[in-house]
C-alpha cells in the first residue's frame, strides 16, 4: 500500500502571510489615505447628482495621480496592475480608511473599462481607458429592459444599420448614473430573426448624442440611482461597437463574469467594517433600559455573521486565486455574489434592530448614526436583484457548476 | 501570501480519498455498525502516517502541518471514517505509542462547557483518556471509570459511555497546551465537518440527476436545484474558512487565530448540518430510511458539532470580540 509520504508535499501551499513586498505596499497606501481620504471631505448630499459626480470623479482623479486607479487593470492601460494579494490589500486598506465609494466611477472601472481591455479596438481602448481611470469619463449600463429583466437576451431595442450608423430606438431601465453619465454600454438587438442570444450587439453610447431621454426612478429608498433612458433614432457610429455585429451576447458575457467576481471585493470588506461598526454601537445602545449587547443572543448572531463574513472573504481568495490560475474570473463569481448580497441584508437586518425605535426617524437620533445604516439596509435590498438574482444566481450556479438539467429551454 | 492549495497537497488528498474510497465502502461502513471500530483500518491508517503527519521528522514524524493534515482529515470525514481519529493524532506528541497507532487514544474537552453530562466516545477500545481542562490537559486510564454504555448512540458508528464522574488524572501539559490542542483539535474537527459537507451534497446530486418524477429528473426542478445550489456554496464557504484556519494556524502572524479558528468550526458545522439535512430532503421518503446512507451524514455531522465547541459556543465567543477596536479588524 502507498505511504501518504511517498505524496507529500514539502512545504505548505495555503498561507496567508504577506511577502515584505506587500507589506510595504500596505504601509504605503494606509499612509497615503490616511491622509488623502480626510482632504476629500465629507460626501455631498444623495440628491445632489452634479456634485456628486465631481466628488466621486475628483477622487478618482486622486486616486490615479498616486498610482492606484485601476489597481486591477493591466500597467498598459495605465492601470496599476496589482498583483492578487496587493488587490486585496488595497480592499481591505480602502475600507479601513473609509475611503469614498467607487460612485459614479463604478461602471466604467468595472464593467466598461474591463470590457473594452478584453475586446475593444485600439482606437476605443485610447479613447476611453485613460479617461475612465482619470475620472474625466462617466459610464452607465444600457442593459436591461421593461420586458428583458433576468431574461436579458430578450431585449427588444433595435438598432438597424443606416451607411457608418446604427440607429437605435428603443426603451432601457435601470441605468445607474444615467443623470450624469458621458457614455453607455449599450446592448441592442441588430438581428431580430436570429435566436436571441446571437442578434445583439455592444455598443458604446456617447450620452449627449439627440434622441436621448433620460427620467429618473426613484428608489425605495428615496433617491433616484437609476433611470429609464428612452432612445428615439439615435444615431451611433458603426464605429463604437464593440466586438462583431450579433456577437453582442459574448461580449456582454465578459462584462457580466467581472461584475460577478472582484467586483464584491470592496463591498465585502466594507460590510466587515459595517458589522464591527454595529457591534461598537450594540455595547451603547439602550432601548428600554437594556443595551443591546448585553442580549447573549445577539452577541452570538453578531458573532455568527462574523464568522460567515471571514468565510466569504476567504472564498473570495480562493476563487480569484482559481480565477488566476484559469484567466478569466469563473462562474465561482455567482457563489460570492449570492452568498454575500444576501449576507448584507442579514447584516443590514442587524443594524437596524441595534437601533431600534431610532429607525423610525431614519435621521440621526441620540448619536445614532440612523441615516446611514438605514440608507445600507434598504439600499441592500437592491443587491439580490440587481446583476443577476439570487435566483438566477442559484440557476447559474445549479446548472453551469453542479451540472443539473435546466428546467426548461430558453 | 498564496491561496490554493498546492498540486501536491491535491495528490495527498486524492491518496486518501482513493484509500478511503477502496476500503469504506458503503457496505464496510454498515459492517462497522455498534463497534465503530475496524482494527485493520487503524493500523493501515497508522501506517500511512496519520497519527504522526505533524510530528517532528528527528521523532520518526513527518514535519507536515495542518494545512495538509486538514485535507487528510477533510476526506477522513468524508469517509465516515470511525474512531478517535483526531484525538489520536493529537495524542502522538505526548502519548508513547499513538504515533505509531498502537496505542488508541480518546479524549473529552471541557474548555468550553465545563459541566453537563458526561458521555465519552469509543470508550472500550481506548488506552489513554486525554482530558482538557482549563488549567492544563489531564491523561486518565479509562479502564478504571465506571461507565454505562448507551444501547442505541446517535450514530451507529459512534459508540458513547455515560460516566457519573470524572476522576481528576495525571496531568501532562499546562493550561496552554490544552487551549492550543483544542484549536488544533477545531480546526481538524471542522475538516471533517468539511467532508460530511461535501459527501450528503455529492449524494444528493447524483440522486437529483437520477431519481425522474412527473417523467424528468427531479433536479430539473427549480425547488430542488436551488437546494442544492446552496448546499454547494454552504461547502464552498466552509472549504475556504477551514483552508485559512489551518494556515493561519501553521503561520499566525498570516492572521488572527482564535477568529480564524472559530470561524472555521461554524462555518463548516453549518454546512454539515444543513447539507446533511438537504440530502434527507433530496432523496424523499427513502432519505429518511436506514436504507440510504444520509442519515449517517446526517448522525455524524452532530457528533462533530459536539466535539471541540459547538457553533453556538464558537459564535458567543467571537461576538464578544467583533467590537475591539481595529487590530483585529485589519
Amino acid at each position: 500500500m502507498a505511504s501518504v509520504g511517498a505524496l507529500l508535499p514539502t512545504a505548505a501551499s495555503v498561507d496567508l502571510r504577506l511577502s515584505p513586498a506587500d507589506e510595504k505596499f500596505r504601509r504605503e497606501l494606509r499612509a497615503w489615505l490616511a491622509e488623502a481620504v480626510p482632504a476629500h471631505g465629507a460626501p455631498p448630499e444623495r440628491h445632489d447628482w452634479p456634485a456628486r459626480r465631481h466628488y466621486d470623479t475628483s477622487w478618482q482623479k486622486k486616486l490615479f495621480d498616486a498610482g492606484y486607479a485601476g489597481i486591477s487593470w493591466p500597467q498598459e492601460y495605465g492601470g496599476r496592475g496589482a498583483s492578487l494579494e496587493q488587490q486585496l490589500i488595497y480592499y481591505e486598506e480602502y475600507a479601513r480608511a473609509r475611503a469614498p465609494y467607487v460612485g459614479v466611477n463604478f461602471v466604467g472601472l468595472l464593467h466598461g473599462g474591463p470590457t473594452l481591455i478584453v475586446e475593444g479596438t485600439a482606437e476605443q481602448k485610447a479613447r476611453h481607458l485613460p479617461s475612465i481611470l482619470r475620472g474625466e469619463q462617466v459610464w452607465c449600463q444600457g442593459f436591461s429592459e421593461p420586458a428583458a429583466g433576468s431574461d436579458l437576451a430578450s431585449l427588444r431595442t433595435r438598432a438597424e444599420r443606416d451607411g457608418d450608423d446604427y440607429v437605435i430606438t428603443g426603451h432601457k431601465i435601470w441605468t445607474s448614473f444615467a443623470q450624469v453619465a458621458d457614455y453607455c454600454e449599450l446592448l441592442v438587438r441588430t438581428d431580430p430573426d436570429a435566436p436571441k442570444h446571437r442578434g445583439i450587439t455592444w455598443l458604446i453610447l456617447p450620452m449627449n448624442l439627440p434622441g436621448i431621454e433620460v427620467r429618473p426612478l426613484d428608489t425605495l429608498h428615496g433617491s433616484s440611482e437609476f433611470s429609464e433612458v428612452f432612445l428615439d433614432g439615435v444615431r451611433v457610429p458603426v464605429a463604437n461597437r464593440v466586438g462583431a455585429e450579433n456577437d453582442g451576447w459574448r461580449v456582454t458575457n465578459v462584462t457580466l463574469r467581472f461584475e460577478r467576481g472582484t467586483a464584491f471585493a470592496g463591498e465585502i470588506v466594507e460590510s466587515r467594517r459595517w458589522l464591527a461598526e454595529i457591534a461598537e454601537h450594540a455595547r451603547r445602545v439602550t432601548n428600554f433600559g437594556a443595551r443591546a449587547r448585553d442580549d447573549a443572543q445577539l452577541r452570538r448572531e453578531i458573532g455568527h455573521l462574523q464568522a460567515e463574513i471571514d468565510g466569504l472573504w476567504y472564498l473570495l481568495k480562493l476563487s480569484i486565486a482559481e480565477a488566476d490560475t484559469a484567466g478569466v474570473p469563473g462562474v465561482g463569481g455567482s457563489a460570492v455574489k449570492l452568498f454575500f448580497t444576501e449576507l448584507k441584508q442579514r447584516i443590514g437586518d442587524l443594524a437596524l434592530r441595534v437601533l431600534g425605535r431610532a429607525v423610525l426617524s431614519r435621521s440621526d437620533v441620540a448619536g445614532l448614526p440612523v441615516e446611514a445604516w438605514s440608507y445600507e439596509a434598504l439600499q441592500s435590498l437592491s443587491m439580490t436583484i440587481a446583476a443577476g438574482s439570487s435566483q438566477i444566481q442559484r440557476n447559474i450556479i445549479s446548472e453551469r457548476i453542479l451540472g443539473l438539467p435546466k428546467e426548461r429551454a430558453g | 501570501m498564496s491561496f490554493r492549495p498546492s498540486d501536491e497537497q491535491r495528490e495527498l488528498k486524492a491518496g486518501v480519498r482513493a484509500f478511503c474510497e477502496a476500503r469504506l465502502g458503503l457496505d464496510r461502513i454498515r459492517a462497522l455498525e455498534g463497534s465503530g471500530f475496524d482494527a485493520a483500518l487503524w493500523r493501515e491508517l497508522a501506517e500511512m502516517g496519520l497519527f504522526r503527519l505533524r510530528l517532528d521528522p528527528a521523532r520518526e514524524g513527518m514535519g507536515l502541518g495542518l494545512a495538509e493534515a486538514v485535507l487528510v482529515f477533510e476526506e477522513l470525514g468524508r469517509a465516515l471514517a470511525p474512531g478517535p481519529l483526531v484525538w489520536t493524532h493529537l495524542a502522538a506528541q505526548w502519548i508513547e505509542g499513538a504515533a505509531a497507532g498502537a496505542v488508541v487514544v480518546g479524549g473529552l474537552d471541557f474548555l468550553g462547557a465545563a459541566d453537563g453530562v458526561l458521555l465519552i466516545e469509543h470508550l472500550p477500545l481506548l488506552d489513554v483518556l486525554l482530558v482538557l481542562r482549563e488549567d492544563g490537559i489531564e491523561r486518565l486510564d479509562p479502564r478504571t471509570l465506571e461507565a454505562a454504555p448507551a444501547l442505541r448512540p446517535l450514530d451507529p458508528l459512534t459508540p458513547v459511555h455515560h460516566v457519573a464522574k470524572l476522576p481528576r488524572g495525571e496531568r501532562i501539559a499546562p493550561a496552554s497546551e490544552a487551549a492550543r490542542l483544542r484549536r488544533i483539535g477545531a480546526v481538524l474537527t471542522a475538516g471533517e465537518q468539511l467532508g460530511i459537507a461535501e459527501a450528503a451534497h455529492d449524494l444528493a446530486l447524483a440522486y437529483a440527476k437520477t431519481r425522474e418524477q412527473f417523467g424528468r429528473a427531479i433536479g430539473s426542478f427549480q425547488a430542488i436545484k436551488h437546494m442544492l445550489a446552496d448546499s454547494f456554496v454552504r461547502q464552498e464557504v466552509a472549504r475556504a474558512s477551514v483552508y485559512a484556519a489551518a494556515a493561519t494556524l501553521d503561520h499566525p502572524e498570516g492572521g488572527d487565530v482564535a477568529r480564524a479558528v472559530a470561524g472555521a468550526k461554524i462555518n463548516a458545522g453549518e454546512a454539515a448540518m444543513k447539507n446533511a439535512r438537504t440530502c434527507i430532503q433530496v432523496h424523499g421518503g427513502m432519505g429518511y430510511t436506514w436504507e440510504v446512507p444520509a442519515h449517517y451524514y446526517y448522525k455524524r455531522a452532530w457528533v462533530l458539532e459536539e466535539r471541540f465547541g459547538t457553533v453556538a459556543e464558537h459564535a458567543a465567543a467571537l461576538g464578544e470580540r467583533v467590537s475591539e477596536p481595529d487590530g483585529a479588524w485589519r
